[in-house]
């Protein structure tokens, strides 16, 4: 049985050189978007929180967890919003 | 149930990585934005069935709020405003992961566990407070000058040191909360000391970097908690922030160490002198010159948004196509204020995206444009880069707009630009100045033309 760290470790490996590949190819015209939709993308540490705030038990985690809810959801709702809002201004010529 | 759990997050990963393939073209970008928003729907929706879970009310109140906060910030921000929005939410995503390393501590975790947490904690708080700083710099709430003082590199130093001794000791005995607090406290200053000596000029490499620091603490936050969308979804960003950091030094020609260490961009003239004249021209005067070109360039930079000229820049580019001129927009890199931060300001002027072409488009086709106008730009079409070597900026690829047959070039005055460099353009036999502000000039044109 191979111990789960090393499952972990090995999924992040392949995504950093996903990552690379994919983000080489977006133009720099859409950096920005890029930039607030990656920001989004990160927002999915709400993920993590949501299990740690709904424990039930009325400690100090579930707080910070409630709290991380509360910051990630601003970042995954702002993200993709604003995101959406400036790719709708991207036409191209004559449409 | 596990079983559904994991595999909508496996759901939730292709969908994210084909969503962000498709932000490779600006035709189907917002189609990959909004795969890219499902994914994220998919995993939080997996992420409340499990089992752990007892209690929704504190989910529903945290979720309600940031949407709420978080949707108003989307509609309300200036486009102009980006950089400081995006900065402010990669300080939030960081903050969270903090939470979240921290809150995932438990009884007997086991030291890979623990380095994760520490690690978590670590990066999410310097994200957090080096981003409100970047967000203080940007929005100009704070000076964006470069603070420095002596000792600054001893007191770093001494935070590091600090910071390194709170994390081994935290997993040697991480019942004693005092190690914990103490890297908390320690991380949270650091970015405060991280981000200051930085220079307003320097921000885009700021504020990439930092977008990079919040994937990177999603990640560690990931392996903390033992969850792997987190992990994917976090390297993604990851490395989307260190791609655009490269992009953003090599554009400036600085090393990253350079950006981050040297307090470049505070303000400090070099006393080169330039020789030449400065030949201003009247409205009237460019309008002649503009009606008879058949090829116009028109090379923005931050000045154009601060003064708002950007719709009255699409209005003329449109009389000088009907003029029978071609036009077309050289956009430098760090044109505005973070990367493609120019492109968004013009396509919400309604700019087409076809006609803005990047540095190393234009530049070959600069020697057969007829007029280079430049509006709001400096220190992205000095020619010192190329031609003195004493220069600060010197290497550092800019738009050769020199090369132009005739260059405007719109300028309030003659004072130098952001980064505070003398510019030589000015003084170029084909250079014309334009005094006044941009907006006021560019409509003097649109009524000669109309």
């Amino acid at each position: 049985m191979i111990p789960a760290e090393v499952f972990l470790t090995f999924i992040l490996m392949l995504s950093i050189f996903l990552g690379f590949e994919l983000i080489n190819k977006v133009p720099a015209t859409l950096h920005t978007p890029l930039m607030s939709g990656a920001n989004a993308i990160s927002g999915i540490t709400l993920v993590g929180a949501i299990s740690l705030a709904g424990t039930g038990a009325q400690d100090l985690a579930n707080w910070l967890g409630a709290a991380a809810v509360a910051l990630a959801t601003i970042n995954v709702v702002g993200g993709y919003m604003v995101t959406d809002r400036m790719l709708a201004m991207f036409k191209k010529k004559g449409s | 149930m596990e079983h559904v759990i994991q595999y909508s997050y496996v759901v939730a990963a292709a969908l994210f990585i084909y969503g962000l393939k498709q932000l490779g073209s600006p035709a189907t970008a917002r189609r990959g934005n909004m795969i890219s928003a499902v994914a994220m729907l998919i995993a939080v929706v997996a992420a409340l069935l499990d089992q752990g879970i007892v209690e929704y009310q504190w989910i529903a109140l945290g979720v309600v709020a940031g949407a709420v906060i978080g949707g108003a910030a989307a509609r309300m921000v200036q486009m102009t405003a980006m950089p400081e929005m995006v900065a402010l939410f990669n300080g939030f995503g960081g903050l969270a992961s903090l939470l979240v390393g921290w809150a995932a501590l438990v009884p007997g975790a086991e030291t890979f566990t623990l380095v994760t947490i520490i690690l978590s904690i670590l990066i999410g708080g310097v994200t957090f407070t080096g981003s409100m700083i970047a967000y203080g710099k940007l929005s100009e709430r704070i000076g964006s000058g470069a603070v420095l003082f002596s000792g600054q590199q001893i007191v770093n130093s001494l935070i590091v040191l600090g910071i390194l001794a709170g994390s081994v000791m935290f997993c040697l005995q991480p019942d004693n909360h005092l190690w914990l607090y103490l890297v908390v406290a320690l991380s949270l200053v650091f970015g405060i000391m991280a981000v200051i000596p930085i220079g307003g000029a320097d921000m885009p490499v700021v504020i990439s970097l930092l977008n990079s620091y919040s994937g990177l603490a999603a990640c560690a936050a990931g392996f903390a908690v033992n969850n792997n969308i987190l992990i994917v979804a976090g390297a993604l960003v990851g490395a989307s922030g260190i791609i655009l950091t490269q992009i953003m030094c090599k554009a400036m020609n600085r090393s990253l160490a350079n950006v981050l260490f040297s307090g470049f961009g505070s303000g400090k003239v070099e006393a080169t002198v330039v020789e030449g004249e400065i030949k201003p021209i009247s409205a009237e005067d460019a309008y002649y010159i503009l009606e008879a070109a058949s090829n116009v360039a028109i090379i923005p930079g931050y000045g154009m948004a601060v003064a708002q000229a950007q719709h009255v820049v699409k209005e003329l580019a449109e009389l000088l196509e009907k003029n029978g001129a071609e036009v077309n927009f050289g956009i430098h890199p760090v044109a505005g204020r973070m990367p493609g931060h120019m492109n968004v300001l013009l396509a919400e002027a309604d700019v087409p995206y076809d006609q803005l072409l990047e540095m190393d488009d234009i530049n070959p086709r600069m020697e057969n444009v007829d007029v280079a106008i430049v509006i709001g730009a400096n220190d992205v079409v000095n020619p010192a880069a190329r031609e003195i070597e004493s220069s600060p900026i010197y290497g550092m690829p800019v738009i050769n707009v020199d090369k132009a047959r005739t260059v405007f070039v719109l300028k309030r005055s003659m004072a130098s630009g952001f980064a505070g460099i003398e510019n030589p353009l000015f003084y170029k036999d084909n250079t014309r100045m334009l005094f006044g502000d941009a907006k006021e000039s560019i409509g003097t044109l649109i009524r000669e033309f109309s």
